[in-house]
């Protein structure tokens, strides 16, 4: 590739990347709305089950622990594309991607256990914020696992593109976003909620 | 199965009442001849390529002005249909609309005046305007500037196929506050379509939102600096930050609306814990800024007709721009003045009062400032200068209305009341719209080569503004008096009805002053020889749209332009700085691309299915819209060149400033 052109793609990750900023500061203000409502619902459980009786420290310090390490292997992965070291790049987004599945099925498991013993979205305002907040958040990494998926088979068939390298620099950007979320979700509904 | 395949459709939901078989009639009539139209001047491809799938910024905002104007006209039905019932529906009578019916009209009017009329307009405008204010070729994005238009216009159809499909919008008023919309109160159709068709649109806006921003901060010419910017620009980028502020919580909240009323949850019901108060605070977040973005890009226009009219530089140009950073920023402050009767407490409404009446500052700042740039300047009258004196004076007496408003103990008597109605149409129409007018009027030369006639659009201003004192001044009088808003019969002994006859009068003449918009343009359009701007600065402008042709060339500027001051092109004239044989360059361009179409498309049958309960329908545009996305991100041949050798030819010799 020529200089000029290679300016030009550089120009254009600059202007990709900062418009996907502001698209995550949209996304965080959406959450921001869902965790206001939260709040403002959380002490209204109707009778049913309160956020107390959901939490299991050791089981959400499991799916917290999973998120973490996968925001690491993500890192990782970039770290790899800038050395252009195509199969380190392509195991990491695995690891990845295996990671953000486990939290799927942990969280799917725990929702499964509570819509079991009828504690669903339609028993209280309380519940219908929590599953809402948290199924939100689950929502968005089964977008980013699609994402990986899309990702990989783009790398596995034509290699590190410029085009490729940038969308994986806005999927760790997304990535770790869903971290930061995570972790506000961990401190303010469960330990703020189990522990009060 | 049935009612896998049919949803909620059944054969009573086709029209069978007068306004649905009127309006399905009238729509399916002007489809039919636009198709006519197109088919018999054989011009489908050309329509195609060159239009519909467009990525050229200013074609997409020649298309925004079309459809918003269209909108215009279904919007001002409605506002019509008001006046008419409220002038025959006293004592005895009932007038011509049942209360429900009456209820979905104004609902309708206020979401499509918003919506679809002057968010229409004001996109329309910064995609002609900015990139070319700024030096740009092109927005950050072509392919989102293309997606967020497309699903304005699904928005736009969805919000009218409720003619078609169902016969009722939400008779819930423009902001559909629960738990009157929720399912136990509004079981119909008519929230659904409310709902997805904001849904679309506003996921429209917000990828406006986030590409202009995208290209103000990053696409500006070399020297064009923040603190060069022409003051349109600047304002549209607060619009733009308000937009991505608060188009999320609108999307959110409506998500959680819709939850409530597809799968039983309870946010804004009021049993099991519901808080609908919650609703009204969440949606007012975002409606009150709203209406700060209709304005604060009219702010911008005024500026620039202001100053290209007195041939003056702005007067206090920092101050301008703080005074509309400042407006930008309380906008966000102030919901609560809504619903002062909430009950929140004597403290909490004092704050919002307080930070409600010093939105007055920044906009008293802007009035002097505009004032001071007219001060000894070489004022000419033409027909943007008449759109701004009205806004002045109109804008005075809404504003001092605002402040009364802003009163708690005022506001407890004044809500919910004519007077209040009265205020937002004076700021909406006397301050947005007329902004918009001025805008179109100024900009007109540029985006079609010539100039609209003078002494119609003189006309039509002054049918607008007399129309509009006529129209609202009653509507103060009936406030204070004591008439509520949304009021579909009232009683003899109240004495109002002259007045809302008056009122209806006043309709009559902004609806005149509105047709001979459409003639003033039909005959420009026979003058256009005679109107014609050969020079690309029809109006001795200042800033950089007027250093092109008319209309520009799709590149915008055959060299990029290197800015060394404020104002431009002003500037360039008066150093006579012209390129002598300009070195042209090969210029990269995007490529059009029908994905943009294909996704709104796909989009939009999300929305009809969600209205519907067709989960068949949702399926196939969420898995369509998906793939249609990753097709176009892996995509990587988007641009083509433009060679040096093209750009001479097209520019044929064109004096260029640099």
């Amino acid at each position: 590739m020529d200089k000029e052109k290679l300016h030009h793609e550089d120009e254009k990750t600059d202007i990709v990347k900062f418009g996907f900023w502001i698209y995550l500061m949209t996304d965080l203000l959406m959450f921001a709305v869902l965790f206001a409502a939260y709040a403002v619902l959380r002490d209204n459980n109707f009778g049913g089950i309160t956020i107390r009786e959901i939490f299991n420290p050791p089981f959400v310090l499991g799916e917290t622990l999973l998120l973490l390490t996968s925001s690491f292997t993500c890192g990782l992965a970039i770290v790899f594309a800038n050395q252009e070291n195509k199969k380190m790049v392509v195991s990491f987004l695995t690891l990845t991607l295996i990671l953000g599945l486990g939290f799927l099925s942990m969280e799917f498991s725990e929702f499964a256990k509570l819509f079991g013993e009828g504690q669903t979205p339609q028993r209280s305002a309380f519940l219908s914020s929590f599953f809402t907040l948290t199924g939100t958040h689950g929502l968005h990494i089964i977008v980013g696992c699609f994402w990986i998926i899309v990702m990989l088979a783009k790398i596995v068939r034509s290699g590190l593109s410029v085009g490729t390298a940038r969308k994986l620099t806005l999927f760790s950007l997304f990535w770790h976003f869903l971290d930061i979320v995570w972790i506000f979700i961990f401190t303010i509904v469960y330990l703020m909620g189990g522990l009060s | 199965m049935m009612e896998f395949i049919f949803g909620r459709l059944t054969w009573s939901s086709l029209p069978h009442e007068w306004f649905t078989i009127g309006g399905t009639i009238a729509m399916s009539g002007m489809m039919i001849s636009a198709i006519a139209l197109v088919t018999y001047l054989k011009r489908w491809k050309w329509l195609w390529r060159e239009w519909l799938t467009t990525v050229d910024p200013k074609k997409i905002g020649i298309m925004y002005v079309i459809v918003a104007s269209l909108m215009l006209f279904r919007g001002g039905l409605d506002a019509g249909m008001i006046w008419l019932q409220q002038a025959i529906s006293v004592g005895s009578s009932h007038g011509y609309l049942n209360a429900d019916h009456f209820q979905q009209i104004f609902t309708a009017h206020g979401v499509i005046m918003v919506f679809f009329v002057t968010m229409g307009f004001l996109f329309g405008l910064l995609n002609f305007i900015v990139p070319l204010q700024i030096g740009a070729r092109d927005l950050a994005s072509p392919f989102l500037n293309t997606l967020g238009f497309w699903l304005y216009v699904a928005g736009a159809i969805l919000i009218n196929l409720f003619f078609v499909f169902g016969g009722e919008f939400a008779a819930t008023g423009w902001l559909a506050i629960a738990p009157l919309s929720e399912l136990q109160y509004s079981p119909g159709v008519g929230v659904d379509f409310w709902i997805w068709s904001l849904q679309v649109s506003g996921l429209g806006t917000l990828l406006g939102g986030i590409n202009f921003i995208m290209t103000i901060i990053k696409k500006r010419a070399p020297g064009m600096t923040m603190s060069r910017l022409p003051l349109f620009t600047w304002t549209s980028l607060f619009g733009m930050i308000l937009v991505v502020s608060i188009f999320p919580i609108l999307t959110a909240t409506i998500t959680l609306l819709s939850l409530d009323r597809l799968l039983g949850f309870h946010f804004f019901t009021t049993d099991m814990g519901g808080n609908a108060m919650m609703y009204t605070n969440l949606i007012w977040m975002w409606g009150h800024p709203e209406v700060y973005i209709l304005i604060l890009p009219s702010f911008g226009i005024y500026s620039e007709v202001i100053t290209t009219f007195s041939q003056k530089k702005v007067a206090g140009y920092t101050s301008m721009v703080l005074a509309g950073a400042l407006i930008a920023f309380i906008a966000m402050l102030v919901w609560l003045h809504h619903f002062f009767t909430m009950g929140s407490g004597a403290d909490v409404n004092a704050f919002f009062g307080i930070s409600t009446a010093f939105i007055a500052i920044p906009s008293g700042v802007q009035i002097f400032n505009w004032i001071s740039s007219m001060y000894k300047g070489k004022i000419r009258y033409e027909v943007p200068m008449y759109w701004f004196l009205g806004f002045a004076i109109l804008f005075m007496i809404g504003g001092t209305a605002g402040v009364l408003l802003s009163v708690p103990s005022a506001d407890f008597q004044l809500h919910n009341s004519l007077f209040l109605v009265a205020h937002f149409h004076t700021m909406i129409i006397g301050g947005a719209l007329f902004g918009i007018f001025a805008g179109i009027t100024y900009w007109f030369p540029k985006v079609t080569g010539f100039k609209l006639h003078e002494r119609l659009g003189q006309y039509a201003f002054w049918c607008w503004l007399v129309g509009f004192i006529v129209s609202f001044t009653p509507l103060y009088i009936l406030g204070s008096m004591g008439a509520a808003r949304r009021l579909d019969h009232y009683d003899v002994s109240t004495g109002w009805q002259p007045l809302f006859i008056l009122a209806g009068f006043g309709f009559l003449i902004i609806l005149t002053g509105a047709m001979l918009h459409v003639v003033q343009i039909a005959v420009s359009i026979m003058q256009r020889e005679k109107l014609k701007d050969t020079t690309g600065d029809p109006w001795n402008g200042r800033t950089l749209e007027w250093s092109t042709a008319s209309p520009p060339p799709f590149y915008n500027f055959a060299l990029v332009p290197r800015v060394t001051s404020r104002d431009a092109f002003w500037e360039m004239k008066k150093n006579e700085k012209i390129i002598e044989n300009p070195k042209y360059e090969d210029i990269e361009m995007p490529k059009n691309t029908a994905l943009g179409i294909y996704v709104a498309a796909f989009v939009f049958l999300i929305g009809f299915g969600m209205v519907w309960h067709l989960f068949w329908l949702v399926a196939i545009g969420f898995i369509g819209g998906i793939v249609c996305v990753i097709i176009r991100t892996f995509d990587e041949d988007t641009e083509y060149v433009v060679t040096a050798e093209q750009v001479k030819k097209m520019e044929g010799g064109r004096k260029i400033y640099g």
